[in-house]
């Protein structure tokens, strides 16, 4: 039985310690508390608030977030902005709707089941914009990428000088998380770039902390649901399972053979 | 099984068996008398089919929000994990389940090795297995397309393209498989309805493999006939009902771990990119379950013979009793036997990681020799040791070292408790 258990855990150590060795790249990411991590994890609100702001501040310019709507935004287990705050976000985008009952496009302000304007309409028009490197679609960034959340966390703060044996081309950045250190993103962060509403200092520290929460909760919106949820069930089936453990040597105490 | 004399109690009962013998089968299954020592290895039947309804449940939850369209099967995998009532659970419970489903039948498969249970008369149940196993990895692969992402993509461009070595004829049966000249949306649609459909064979072929099981009954850890019903056994029900519902809860909890707590961690990053046809990942990986077949694969230089080599190390397995020459099952018994059943476990093992590694430097030799020592296992060292080994002293019954049998046999299971 114990050995059972045992060699349960051996299979699984094989199976995650594989798939990380391919997934991880060789760099030491640097690394933070996050909030959302354990067993109990959840987001930290005023994180996610303010990565909302830099983001929308910031990345939106470039990068699109299209699996997200307004309404997300106000939901429970998200930066829960309340109704009426989500509302004026939606209503500062310009939304194309249509077509019309005379058959045209027409613009309006955006509505909670909108779902996020994009900043350019499609691929091409992104590419011809950024020197032909498309800025990714941010809504499921660090479920894409190996390093996941330290892994952006890192990116956003890894510009440095390029070494004197790297030439870079124009419009081309060196980046030491960056997969070959060249990336055709400048750095996108600097101290004080935003100003926060609830008076944080927006340190590039803070701020690279603060959008990497806001894209793990874009990437897993139901993360706290899934901790909570997860936390009962399996409380549940341990009971269950030394309930049946009892039930059973119970029964077999009948038979004269172990289990 | 036909020994049963069972007739209904009740009036109904008798005019509804009497042309449909329902009852009959469900007396079969409760009374179906099982070894008394069959030990946690024998849960994994049971858990196996729990997987399968797993499956099948939450796959048909998720087919009913899925659209299978290249422009829109990836979008629609986001609805299913944003929109969708607990959708993420659903999903999660299904990708992982995947998982969870081969670890069990690898566990399933490892078990009928060590105990011989493939060996006669159980050939039937266990070539509807390595039939049920290849079934499995084809609607593995082919789930794994459906979310439409990098890895999705360029896996199934890897995978069909493998058709292609056939002389003559290759690129031919590529271009059929795909429907066009490239992995593209009639192949999503194909993989869909494929996807869909083989589960339900599978269910098919596993009532056959338990079927075919219940003619000759469970093989032991012992690996001897014995008399059924006799004091060697157990009535399947309550028995064998609470030892395999107490296994897979054990199991649940591990599978709950995963889908609550890791859910991507067996999956590849790449594939929450959308598929792009124009951009290659940097490494092409298959899931982790068919990390060995992959790595024996990439060992041959040449692609047809490589492809042959991958198919003939699955189908070696459905020869396996005839390869096997020694009449002794259980490797309880079989000092030798039981040494190159753990080298082979974890050849499969090296195999499974050198597979998930480039195929170059020192990974490419590695996998090299773990193939050579793949096939010398079923084709050179089963059927010499058969006839060179010595093997010990089998008990007659399963209750005679309980009734306190020979010394051999205390010794030997004191070494078989120490393998559980």
């Amino acid at each position: 039985m114990k050995n059972l258990f045992k060699l349960f855990s051996i299979i699984i150590l094989i199976i995650t310690s594989n798939s990380y060795s391919f997934a991880a790249e060789k760099v030491e990411y640097l690394k933070t508390d996050w909030s959302f991590k354990g067993l109990f994890g959840k987001f930290d609100r005023a994180s996610l608030q303010r990565g909302y702001q830099v983001y929308t501040e910031v990345c939106a310019s470039c990068h699109s977030m299209k699996y997200l709507s307004y309404r997300n935004l106000a939901e429970p287990g998200g930066p829960e902005f309340s109704e009426a705050q989500a509302k004026a976000i939606a209503a500062s985008f310009e939304v194309t709707d249509g077509p019309n009952s005379d058959g045209e496009m027409f613009t309006r302000p955006g509505k909670l089941s909108d779902k996020f304007v994009m900043p350019y309409d499609n691929v091409k028009a992104a590419q011809a914009a950024n020197g032909g490197a498309y800025p990714p679609d941010m809504s499921v960034l660090v479920k894409a990428r190996g390093g996941g959340v330290d892994y952006i966390y890192s990116l956003l703060q890894g510009y440095e000088e390029a070494p004197s044996n790297v030439s870079l081309d124009d419009g081309v950045y060196y980046n030491k998380y960056m997969y070959g250190n060249k990336i055709r993103m400048a750095a996108p962060l600097s101290d004080g770039l935003v100003e926060y509403g609830d008076g944080t200092n927006a340190t590039v520290e803070q701020m690279s902390k603060d959008v990497t929460t806001f894209l793990m909760w874009s990437a897993e919106p139901h993360l706290e649901s899934r901790h909570q949820m997860g936390f009962k069930a399996i409380t549940y089936l341990i009971i269950l399972t030394i309930l049946v453990y009892f039930s059973m040597k119970k029964i077999w105490s009948r038979v004269e053979s172990e289990v | 099984m036909s020994d049963h004399d069972y007739r209904p109690k009740s009036k109904v009962g008798q005019w509804f068996n009497d042309r449909l013998p329902l009852l009959t089968l469900a007396n079969h299954l409760t009374d179906y008398p099982t070894p008394k020592n069959l030990n946690y290895w024998w849960t994994f039947g049971g858990i196996l089919t729990f997987c399968l309804i797993t499956q099948i449940v939450t796959g048909l939850t998720l087919a009913m929000h899925y659209i299978a369209h290249a422009d829109m099967a990836f979008e629609s995998v986001e609805h299913i994990m944003r929109d969708v009532n607990y959708g993420w659970l659903i999903r999660y419970i299904h990708a992982n389940g995947a998982s969870m489903f081969f670890l069990a039948v690898y566990i399933h498969i490892f078990r009928s090795l060590f105990y011989g249970s493939y060996k006669a008369p159980r050939e039937i149940i266990w070539i509807i297995g390595i039939i049920i196993y290849l079934l499995m990895m084809a609607a593995a692969f082919m789930g794994y397309v459906l979310p439409w992402g990098q890895m999705s993509f360029w896996g199934a461009t890897v995978i069909t393209n493998l058709f292609s070595a056939i002389p003559l004829v290759g690129e031919g049966i590529v271009t059929w498989l795909w429907g066009g000249y490239s992995v593209d949306n009639p192949t999503l649609t194909r993989f869909f309805t494929l996807h869909y459909l083989i589960p339900f064979l599978i269910l098919g072929l596993v009532i056959l493999h338990i079927w075919a099981l219940h003619v000759p009954g469970n093989n032991n850890p012992v690996g001897i006939d014995i008399k059924k019903p006799s004091k060697d056994t157990v009535p399947f029900h309550p028995y064998i009902v609470i030892k395999d519902g107490f296994a897979l809860l054990m199991f649940m909890i591990v599978f709950a771990f995963f889908v609550f707590y890791a859910p991507n961690i067996l999956g590849h990053a790449d594939n929450y990119i959308e598929a792009n046809p124009m951009v290659t990942p940097a490494h092409i990986v298959p899931e982790w379950y068919l990390l060995p077949f992959y790595a024996i694969l990439r060992s041959v230089p040449d692609k047809l013979l490589g492809v042959v080599a991958m198919l003939s190390a699955i189908l070696i397995l459905a020869v396996l009793p005839w390869l096997d020459t020694s009449k002794i099952r259980s490797a309880v018994f079989r000092p030798l036997y039981k040494q190159f059943y753990w080298i082979l476990v974890a050849d499969v093992l090296i195999l499974g990681y050198v597979g998930a590694m480039p195929a170059e430097g020192l990974y490419l030799l590695i996998a090299r020799v773990a193939t050579a020592y793949y096939f010398l296992h079923f084709l050179v060292i089963l059927p010499v040791l058969g006839f060179k080994e010595k093997t010990l002293p089998v008990p007659l019954s399963i209750t005679e070292p309980v009734l306190g049998g020979s010394p051999n046999l205390a010794a030997a299971r004191n070494k078989e408790s120490k393998i559980e």
